[in-house]
């Protein structure tokens, strides 16, 4: 079997070959950094409507608690095709990276937005007391007060996430978007060895997330000694 | 007119009724004390004037002007004349002592950044505190956050300073200290009403005390009247335990 994977590699480690697989890390990359942006954005307001009292608000806070619920419980694959066909329905010509890029944000709202929850809620009350009777407003108590005391709840399941939203966005090569995956299929169609192949591809996702996992790690010690 | 005036005023937590039926009036300059076991309500009476509880029943009035404490611009105007300093000083964690004192004058009543270091500083002296204006909540003791806590209402000019058991989590020493303050702050004719259990305090500082029970007021007069007279049971008994600690 040596042999054969030694005979094979000149072929398989062409320089074309590897850009297709570097330029395929880049989209994983580009997918994973989308959700992450987006889901902490999105996540943050979602986590804030939730944190709202006002009565007026209700059908808000409801409609994002069936969304949160929702999301957070289907295989991403599904969201995936849920996202394709709605996408459909309005418009023919969405590329399916940008279908994609739309489940995992959806995808990754969902789940941030439950750790930047849970993270505000680890927050007293009465700090948020405080900073109404000085006048602070909504979301002045929630930059200023609730957020920075909050961090240190949200950064080390933040980070857990977002290394399983590297490893989700594989799910999108069944859809075919050219990322990590797709390029593993697609040389093994080509009829490379499944040991180099995946051996690449696997090399390729721990070399992602494997820094993720060790910046996510210095940060909560960094946090926790703060 | 008094300066605050509660009328009818009931409060509830949930099912629980905590205040009822509260009238109490204010006149500016005056120092009026709460008096009254644990869980009489005094705590809340003040939430409820700073608008973190909504009455069920009853109104309050500053000035003669009627709060609304369903309306956050009638909420920012009372919060605006008013400071409370919470029984457990809930000072911003993630701010060192001197930002606690000056981030409402600098960012809500939008008070030049200078002048208001310049008074904080001058404020957190006068409580002893000049050395700390870099610490944080954690790293400082109850007394010295209690003192914070006192800087950061101070700083905000009130004309009403609500104070709720200031001295309560304070070694014996640093007591003395809270209360020169808060003796120095009575002279100066600012307008508070107190929560207190030193009763000795009560009796010099205030110009009346009010004795509550079970969520009502059942007694109110000047401290001679309260402390050596008082027309009602359960004020003697409560007055006579008290000083008996
Ligand atoms: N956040 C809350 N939720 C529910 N019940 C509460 C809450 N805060 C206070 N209570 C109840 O309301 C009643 C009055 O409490 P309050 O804190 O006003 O008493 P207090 O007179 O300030 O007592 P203390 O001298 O111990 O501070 C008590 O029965 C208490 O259990
Ligand atoms: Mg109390």
């Amino acid at each position: 079997m040596f042999d054969r994977l030694i005979e094979e590699a000149p072929r398989f480690f062409t320089y074309y070959n590897m850009i297709f697989v570097l330029q395929a890390m880049g989209t994983t990359l580009l997918l994973t950094a989308a959700g992450c942006i987006t889901g902490f954005i999105f996540g943050f307001i979602i986590a804030a409507i939730r944190a709202t009292r006002d009565p007026l608000l209700k059908p808000l806070r409801f409609l994002v608690i069936v969304y949160v619920e929702i999301f957070r419980r289907i295989p991403f694959l599904v969201t995936l095709f849920i996202v394709m066909f709605a996408v459909q329905i309005v418009s023919r010509n969405v590329s399916l990276f940008a279908i994609a890029v739309l489940s995992i944000c959806m995808l990754s709202t969902a789940f941030l937005s439950e750790v930047i929850r849970a993270g505000m809620e680890s927050v007293p009350r009465l700090q948020i007391e405080a900073a109404e009777t000085l006048n602070f407003g909504f979301w002045r108590t929630q930059f200023r007060v609730v957020l920075p005391q909050a961090w240190k709840v949200i950064i080390p399941p933040a980070f857990a996430f977002m290394v399983m939203f590297i490893k989700d966005t594989s799910l999108a090569s069944q859809m075919g978007v050219i990322e990590l995956t797709f390029t593993g299929k697609s040389l093994m169609n080509r009829g490379f060895s499944p040991f180099l192949v995946y051996g690449v591809v696997l090399a390729g996702y721990f070399v992602m997330s494997y820094p993720l996992s060790r910046l996510g790690a210095y940060l909560e010690k960094r946090l926790a000694s703060a | 007119m008094p300066l605050l005036e509660v009328k009818n005023l009931a409060a509830s937590y949930g099912a629980l009724t905590v205040l009822q039926n509260v009238n109490l009036s204010i006149e500016k300059g005056e120092v009026v004390s709460l008096i009254g076991s644990s869980g009489s309500g005094k705590s809340t009476l003040l939430r409820v004037l700073m608008g973190l509880l909504k009455p069920n029943a009853g109104e309050v009035r500053i000035d003669g002007e009627k709060v609304d404490y369903g309306s956050r611009s009638s909420l920012k105007s009372i919060r605006d004349r008013m400071a409370i300093v919470f029984q457990q000083y809930n000072l911003f964690q993630n701010m060192d002592v001197l930002k606690n004192v000056t981030i409402a004058p600098v960012e809500i009543k939008k008070r030049p950044r200078a002048d208001v270091e310049r008074e904080a500083k001058a404020i957190l002296d006068r409580v002893g505190l000049s050395a700390k204006l870099k610490s944080y909540p954690d790293q400082l003791s109850g007394g010295q956050q209690q003192r914070v806590a006192i800087a950061r209402a101070l700083t905000l000019r009130p004309e009403i300073l609500l104070l709720d058991e200031v001295t309560a989590a304070l070694d014996p020493e640093l007591v003395n200290e809270v209360l020169d303050t808060v003796r120095e702050l009575a002279a100066e004719g600012i307008t508070m009403l107190i929560v207190s259990h030193e009763m000795g305090f009560v009796r010099e500082v205030s110009t009346r005390v009010v004795m509550m029970d079970k969520g009502q007021i059942v007694e109110s007069g000047t401290p001679k009247e309260i402390f050596e007279n008082p027309r009602e049971p359960r004020t003697s008994a409560f007055v006579s335990k008290i000083l008996r600690h």
